[in-house]
């Protein structure tokens, strides 16, 4: 009888171990897929293929460095807009939402994570582009555009389209997951800590940057990197509104591409095999970016872990 | 390395194809979008006659021109034509199946459609981003009498590969040395101007969005969205607007019977009337075919399409073939194919 059940235990095991398994064989599958697949560009163009910021299909002679510099600068802007919203929703609905708001907005804010990202593109074109054209440009352009050094950032006609727009775009894309995570732990505060905090005097803020954040910043900073993640690989949305262009340009203002939105518009019609090459390539490195991404947060959290403790 | 590229391409192509299993009454095809719209109405009208249906795929002139190559279709659609070299290599047969033209269309608040003239050589320097704004000497001196607007110019391109835009920048290379030497031809090319949008839905969608901007379509969105177009001056020297009767005297204009294969862009075609972007989709079929049957229903289908069909593609604003070319490619199909 105990032989048995030990039996079905180290099946069960078994199983388990599998299912792992298989998820990093997948993992790697891809990686390598995309190395090999992607192997003559960098064989080609050797490392300047990451700091090269032609893309010329004519002459076929490609770098990536437009589509990493966008990617990474959407990607950063969705953060500094996500993080502070998402904040104060999970601060509202765990400290100072009515009970009876709770559900309602949590479900609101779930029914965001939701939407389609075509859904964002195509509203992010409609009606985000042309507000951002007519109002929000000019007016930066006008203000910050005057300031030295700064005002790069914020030069170039009025598109309505580009990084800063993406930006904002990913950012409301990313708050709903962001927002959810921290929500979820800042309930698992003990009330005992919290309560004791008001009874020492502690206004709301106190106890939030005082009890709630050190208790379960690992936690926060996960969630961050899941947002982040999901501003670097977000596709439909960025196409619609970064506006397509092989150009770098400082410009937050101006159109770029990502290396998602370029492997998803040109990848049908990539018709030598350079081309292909260097698309595939493209992906190698979004998949590095992102592993990148993941290993510092991991480390991030290691140190603070080990700060918690002393 | 290189044919783990091709499989990697092909299941790829394979996930967004789904080609369905062939059957006897039915022939496959894929590649260029801007005949979707035709091939479907044909394929529809062809159907209900003979029972035969015509499975088209519109995912893109290489992809088509992928797809015949590896076979799994019976024919392919390309906006551009294959040199005679490729064709005999892949064992491909070529001609031309129906008209189109590519359109530079604008957003000038003020200014209607039709009422401003371009030079193919000053939308090249447009797109080149040497011309900047709407109202430089050169765009006034061609439009004498016309309030151009002290707006910058936003280029609006394709951020996809495309038949249209390699009939476009075919266009603006026969017009421009400058283009010709800094950017070249291709499906798609490294634009050093503008914004990208997607299919020729996007560089619309862009245009109508954004205040001075000038892009190019296919002649349908230009209809079914009511863009505001720029008119064109022509190799004659002429300024014409887009119209099916510009197109057709551009196609009759080409001088079809020296291209070998009909390997021809008819773009700047030298008629006094032709619309100078004019444009053919070109279909790609096996010399020999691994399946006879399918062959023949699509010639057929091919034969029904450029006659009886003409009137349904007439309807969708596509441009028939004129009369000679037809006749020259009965030609063809008696001496080329086995």
């Amino acid at each position: 009888m105990a032989s048995a059940r030990a039996r079905g235990d180290s099946i069960f095991g078994g199983l388990t171990l599998v299912a792992t398994a298989l998820v990093l064989v997948v993992l790697a599958g891809i990686a390598l897929a995309t190395l090999i697949g992607g192997w003559p560009a960098f064989a080609r163009f050797g490392a300047g293929f990451v700091s090269h910021t032609v893309w010329d299909p004519v002459q076929r002679d490609f770098g990536a460095l437009v589509p990493i510099y966008g990617t990474i600068v959407t990607a950063v802007l969705s953060l500094l807009l996500a993080v502070p919203i998402a904040f104060g929703i999970a601060i509202f609905l765990t400290e100072v939402a009515p009970r009876r708001l709770v559900g309602p907005i949590s479900a609101a804010i779930e029914l965001l994570a939701g939407i389609p990202s075509i859904i964002y593109g195509m509203w992010g074109l409609f009606v985000f582009v042309p507000f951002m054209a007519d109002w929000v440009d000019p007016w930066l352009t006008a203000s910050l555009g005057r300031l030295p050094v700064l005002g790069v950032l914020f030069s170039g006609p009025p598109l309505g389209l580009g990084m800063l727009t993406a930006g904002i775009i990913l950012g409301i894309m990313v708050v709903p997951f962001v927002a959810a995570v921290m929500r979820d732990v800042f309930t698992l505060v003990p009330s005992a800590l919290r309560e004791s905090a008001f009874a020492l005097g502690a206004t709301r803020w106190e106890v939030v940057w005082g009890v709630v954040l050190p208790y379960t910043r690992t936690a926060v900073v996960g969630g961050i990197f899941l947002g982040l993640g999901r501003a670097l690989g977000e596709t439909m949305a960025v196409t619609f509104v970064l506006g397509n262009a092989h150009d770098f340009n400082l410009s937050l203002l101006a159109p770029s591409t990502s290396i998602a939105a370029a492997i998803a518009n040109e990848f049908t019609e990539a018709d030598s095999a350079t081309y292909l090459s260097a698309l595939i390539a493209l992906g190698f490195i979004l998949f590095v970016v992102t592993f990148i991404v993941l290993v510092f947060a991991k480390l991030l959290l290691l140190r603070l872990a080990r700060q918690a403790g002393r | 390395m290189k044919r783990f590229t091709t499989a990697l391409a092909a299941v790829l192509a394979a996930a967004t194809l789904t080609v369905a299993p062939v059957r006897a009454q039915q022939v496959t095809g894929a590649g260029s979008t801007f005949v979707y719209p035709v091939l479907a109405a044909w394929s529809d009208a062809y159907a209900k006659k003979t029972g035969v249906k015509i499975n088209y795929q519109s995912i893109g002139s290489g992809g088509g021109i992928a797809q015949i190559k590896a076979g799994t279709v019976t024919f392919g659609a390309s906006d551009m034509p294959l040199e005679p070299a490729r064709l005999a290599e892949a064992g491909l047969i070529q001609f031309p199946l129906i008209i189109g033209a590519v359109v530079p269309v604008v957003n000038l608040p003020g200014i209607d459609t039709g009422k401003i003239r371009l030079s193919g050589k000053l939308l090249a320097d447009i797109f080149l981003g040497t011309v900047k704004t709407w109202n430089d000497p050169a765009l006034a001196a061609l439009n004498p009498g016309l309030a151009l607007p002290a707006l910058p110019i936003s280029v609006v391109h394709r951020s996809d590969g495309s038949g249209t835009t390699f009939n476009f920048v075919d266009y603006l290379a026969k017009v421009s040395p400058d283009w010709r030497a800094k950017i070249g031809v291709g499906t798609s090319v490294s634009w050093p101007a503008g914004v990208g949008g997607k299919g020729n839905e996007g560089v619309a969608a862009y245009v109508q969005r954004l205040k001075g901007s000038i892009g190019y379509v296919e002649y349908a969105y230009v209809l079914q969205n009511k863009i505001p177009y720029a008119v064109l001056e022509n190799a004659a020297g002429s300024f014409v607007a887009p119209s099916a009767r510009s197109f057709q005297e551009a196609a009759a204009s080409a001088d079809w019977s020296k291209a070998q294969d009909f390997d021809l862009v008819m773009t700047n075609a030298p008629g006094a009337g032709a619309y100078p972007i004019t444009a053919t989709v070109f279909i790609l079929m096996h010399r020999q075919s691994k399946e006879p049957a399918q062959t023949k229903q699509a010639l057929d289908f091919f034969r029904w399409a450029l006659g009886q069909g003409q009137e349904v593609a007439s309807k969708l604003d596509y441009v028939p073939l004129p009369e000679p070319l037809v006749a020259q490619i009965e030609a063809y199909w008696q001496a080329s194919l086995h």
